[in-house]
């Protein structure tokens, strides 16, 4: 059926064009002849094409170009006076003789036009006449195109400043009223058409007719064109009128389009000083109209007019342009009742991006529209439609990429009552943002209470909200949300260390803010912050070391020894999460941090509690390794121990080491340990003969893991062991330790020698062999030294010989 | 000539936010062929970022890195060279050349690179050489006070090394160069 109705228009069409196609033929026949009348009837007969009312808007403006070809072709004949022999002023007369309204109309437009022209009467009674003539056709789409016709044969005879057509009597108010008049009237038809026509689906009327818009739109644009409206008509007179008719049509379609072609076709300058107008039609344009495009445009050409210059700053300052808008949009969003809540918060949205770019330095309006955004959302406690939360997060990342700095966003008080009307998902999505903006823009946090603002804001990020353990449970089932949960705690971890400030005390502050935060996310959240929290509490002690000269009071929070309290607390809550290696790690970095600062004491219970933890919490062989050569290497270090202290603790170490599972294991930490004793330093400890001590147990160890591999591989094992014990005897033999002798050492190498089949099948013994050798021939008192330890590359056979030879140079 | 960074201990996030801006933008991916690592990164997103530029990574584990499958130790050869690789926090005492230069004969390796002390080092020792290039984003460290953000860029040419270091000293990077040769190759690769 609608494949028929295609059909038969486009038939009607042809119809048509042919119609013209045969008057118009007779016409010119007329005009060559110069015959007046016989033109006069064939221009009405094709001009009765256009009567037509089968045609949609789309058809019928192709058959109207085709009248409007032909009329021009009339109007030429008309001018010409001694072609026909009729005064103009007869000529019109004339032509209303055409016993049809529309080719009668059409007919004195295309003479009016030559009236005009020839100055014989006012423009503005030609003009006012004709306009009101029309007024004759009320059929929606005839009316249109006629007026439309009337419309562009007067636009270049309109009186306007300057022009020739501007006389005593006519003036530029003659051709805004008749502009205006044809545009109410053209909108009156148009606001019709939907009413229009046989039973045509409403849909595709409205679409129709959208075809149209830019018929009506024209006067708009044609008023915008003429000199004469100034801005004071402007606001007097067109503005008004043009918003009456806006406002009055009552039409969906009418009032949007039409209120975006005021905003697009006049000046922004007019459309600053008129603001109070055209923000007054607002509200009582009907509630379906997509009032946010609308003033999202405006505020668009708006800013960037005030991007165009810094001059006309001034100008907004002096209209109060941003109190205007943000008053206008809070009587948009009460007057339109059903306003969806997206669309509310786009409306701020706009808002927020035009003050961020007009009123940069005004962050009272953005907290201002952040506060009218809380008041919209205060209706619920969480939003839930997902294009609304969208836009709220807009809202809240303009700010941040507006001013690449957070601290600006932590001084805007409506910023965290935003936030917290999203729900849970999103506000970690927004906390993310707020973290990633930090780091970024690399902001340092520079004091305690901004520390405190911003945790408020990344709240959903340092705990769960309302102690809900279904977080939990998701995240046991769900991988992909396990890995989002570690991205966030490495976030928040990375932005404990933007929070800082030179000034110990403040940083004392800010270090307990911190702390008092991070302890409340729960024993899946500790083992992520604490370590932050730590290292940054130890960079302030280090500071603080540095200026010990300073005398620090009783009330002075600032000392070292108090922080290492704060530490001790805050390590201790990570242990009992558990996450015990960690928090050995954190305690033996404590240790040396309490030596450096020459508090034996504190050093001691941090080694205390790291002993502790080693004890009773780390079960796994491997984790007890790696724990226990960090205490031996830590140990080493510490200096600040009395000897008892120091006893007690080296005494543990070797005794955990010589209890490690593994064999291996108990060999290396326990030669380890001989540097416990050995402090290379000038006052370090040098304890020769407990250096023996240990390395002869280590050795022991290792023949014991030697006779363990005989028996359960049938062969022995690698000599590794023995290697690394050579080496350690070569290095305190070095050092001097007068326990290690070169009887002792070439006993080693002897033991060796008879445990594998050649030098060179080792390749830690050829290299250890090698280093022997080349501290032999550096010479010296080395050199001396070693020159008694004989190495017997020589006792290999032959062939070892030979790939020796090719190998080093130097046999 | 093949280029092999090498750094180590990031210590992300425990110790640093990133790493700094300036290193950030002189890493750029397909410049270099070979990334060492000698471990404390901590987390997967830092080992993701240097995957990113050059998919040929090599770790070792440090104390505090998540990922409990990097090696303690890792040899590897680059033209005419042996590498050694160690996070350096197992040899006792801590950064100490002697003992740094035991675990070298023990990997077999001309160049033995190492970290845990975040204090950038290169000794010739014993006609091999051992590096240490500091901590990449300049981490606190019990061990060195006032660490500044390094790391190590190795240009292998034949049986020439040349090391450069680069040093973020006051927002400026310091670029210092440590020429070596293999005076012959000691080590036949089997």
């Amino acid at each position: 059926m609608i494949a028929d109705g295609i059909e038969d228009e486009e038939k009607w069409l042809a119809e048509g064009i042919a119609g013209i196609q045969h008057n118009a033929f007779y016409m010119h026949r007329a005009l060559d002849a110069n015959n007046l009348r016989e033109a006069l009837k064939y221009s009405a007969h094709m001009l009765s094409e256009l009567r037509t009312s089968k045609l949609s808007p789309h058809k019928y403006y192709d058959l109207y170009m085709r009248a409007f070809d032909e009329l021009r072709r009339l109007e030429i004949f008309f001018k010409d006076e001694s072609r026909h022999g009729v005064s103009i002023v007869d000529l019109y007369e004339l032509v209303q003789h055409a016993g049809n309204i529309l080719p009668r109309l059409y007919l004195l437009c295309t003479v009016g036009s030559v009236y005009i022209r020839s100055k014989e009467a006012p423009v503005r009674d030609v003009l006012k006449d004709l306009v009101e003539m029309c007024r004759g056709v009320q059929h929606p789409i005839r009316g249109l195109f006629l007026r439309s016709y009337l419309s562009q044969v007067s636009r270049d005879k309109l009186p306007d400043i300057g022009s020739e057509y501007e006389g005593d009597a006519d003036s530029v108010m003659d051709s805004v009223e008749f502009v205006l008049q044809n545009f109410t009237e053209m909108n009156k038809l148009w606001v019709r058409l939907q009413h229009q026509g046989p039973g045509q689906i409403r849909e595709k009327r409205e679409k129709e007719r959208n075809e149209l818009r830019d018929l009506v739109g024209k006067n708009l644009h044609l008023l915008s064109q003429i000199e004469g409206v100034d801005l004071e008509m402007y606001k007097d007179t067109v503005l008004p009128r043009v918003l009456e008719q806006v406002v009055n049509c009552k039409d969906e379609l009418a009032q949007f389009y039409l209120m975006e072609c005021i905003i697009q076709v006049f000046p922004d300058e007019y459309h600053l000083q008129t603001l109070e107008t055209l923000l007054g039609a607002c509200p009582q344009l009907q509630p379906t109209v997509d009032i946010r495009t609308v003033l999202s445009q405006l505020m668009e050409r708006l800013s960037n007019y005030a991007a165009s210059s810094t001059d006309v700053l001034p100008e907004f300052l002096q209209v109060e342009a941003f109190t205007k808008l943000s008053s206008a949009i809070g009587r948009v969003i009460e007057a339109q009742v059903d306003m969806p809540i997206v669309g509310a918060i786009a409306l701020q949205v706009s808002l927020l991006t035009f003050t961020l770019r007009v009123h940069p330095d005004r962050l009272d309006y953005v907290d201002q529209v952040l506060g009218a955004c809380v008041k919209k959302l205060s209706d619920k406690p969480k939003l839930d439609d997902k294009r609304a939360t969208k836009q709220v997060v807009a809202l809240l990342s303009a700010p941040l990429d507006k001013y690449n700095d957070i601290v600006t966003a932590l001084t805007l008080s409506n910023y965290p009552r935003v936030m917290d009307h999203l729900d849970n998902e999103t506000n970690k999505v927004m906390a993310m943002v707020i973290i990633q903006s930090v780091m970024k823009n690399n902001t340092c946090i520079s004091t305690a209470d901004k520390v405190e603002v911003l945790f408020e804001l990344i709240k959903g990020l340092i705990k769960d909200s309302d102690g809900t353990d279904l977080d939990e449970v998701k995240l046991i089932t769900c991988d992909v949300d396990e890995e989002d949960f570690n991205e966030e705690q490495n976030s928040v971890a990375r932005l404990i260390h933007m929070l800082h400030n030179n000034d110990p005390e403040e940083m004392v502050k800010i270090i307990c803010t911190v702390k008092k935060h991070i302890m409340s996310g729960g024993p899946r959240r500790l083992p992520f912050t604490v370590p932050s929290l730590v290292f940054s509490a130890l960079r302030l002690i280090r500071q603080l070391q540095g200026q010990d000269g300073d005398v620090v009071g009783e009330d002075v929070p600032a000392t070292p020894k108090k922080i290492f309290q704060l530490l001790n607390e805050t390590i201790e809550a990570l242990s009992s999460v558990p996450s015990p290696e960690l928090a050995l790690r954190l305690y033996l970095q404590c240790a040396e941090a309490a030596n450096d600062c020459d508090l034996e004491p504190v050093a001691y219970e941090f080694f205390t509690q790291a002993f502790v933890l080693y004890e009773e919490e780390i079960a796994d062989s491997k984790a007890q390794v790696t724990a226990i050569h960090l205490i031996i290497g830590m140990l080493q270090r510490m200096n600040v121990f009395g000897v008892e202290n120091r006893d007690t603790l080296t005494h543990k170490a070797t005794g955990y080491s010589a209890k490690l599972l593994k064999k291996p294991d108990q060999c290396r930490a326990v030669y380890a340990c001989s540097h416990l004793f050995w402090v290379d330093d000038q006052d370090g400890i040098k304890d020769g003969e407990r250096v023996l001590l240990c390395l002869k147990r280590a050795l022991r160890i290792a023949n014991a893991a030697q006779q363990m591999a005989n028996v359960t591989r049938g062969s022995s094992g690698p000599v590794t062991l023995f290697v690394e014990i050579l080496n350690k005897y070569l290095y305190y033999f070095e050092k001097g330790n007068p326990h290690i002798t070169s009887a002792t050492i070439q006993g080693l190498l002897e033991l060796i020698n008879t445990e594998i089949q050649s030098p060179t099948s080792d390749a830690f013994f050829a290299s250890t062999l090698r280093y022997i050798q080349f501290q032999k021939q550096k010479g010296g008192i080395l050199g001396e030294k070693y020159d008694s330890i004989k190495v017997h590359w020589e006792r290999q056979c032959t062939s070892a010989m030979t790939l020796l030879y090719n190998f080093f140079g130097f046999f | 000539m093949v280029l092999v960074l090498a750094l180590g201990d990031l210590h992300i996030p425990h110790r640093a936010h990133d790493l700094p801006a300036k290193f950030k933008s002189m890493l750029v991916p397909g410049k270099i062929q070979h990334i060492i690592c000698t471990g404390n990164l901590c987390i997967k997103e830092v080992h993701d970022y240097l995957k990113t530029l050059c998919p040929d990574l090599h770790i070792t584990r440090g104390e505090y890195d998540e990922e409990t499958k990097y090696p303690e130790t890792k040899t590897l050869t680059i033209g005419q060279f042996k590498l050694g690789l160690c996070h350096g926090h197992q040899v006792i005492p801590w950064g100490d050349l002697d003992s740094l230069a035991m675990l070298q004969r023990q990997l077999d390796v001309d160049i033995l690179i190492t970290g845990h002390t975040h204090q950038f080092t290169a000794y010739k020792h014993e006609g091999g050489v051992v590096i240490n290039p500091g901590s990449a984003t300049g981490a606190y460290s019990s061990i060195t006070y006032e660490v500044n953000p390094s790391f190590v860029l190795m240009d292998i040419d034949g049986l020439r090394v040349v090391v450069y270091v680069y040093e973020l000293i006051d927002g400026e990077v310091k670029v210092d160069k440590i020429d070596f040769k293999k005076t012959s190759s000691t080590h036949p690769a089997h």
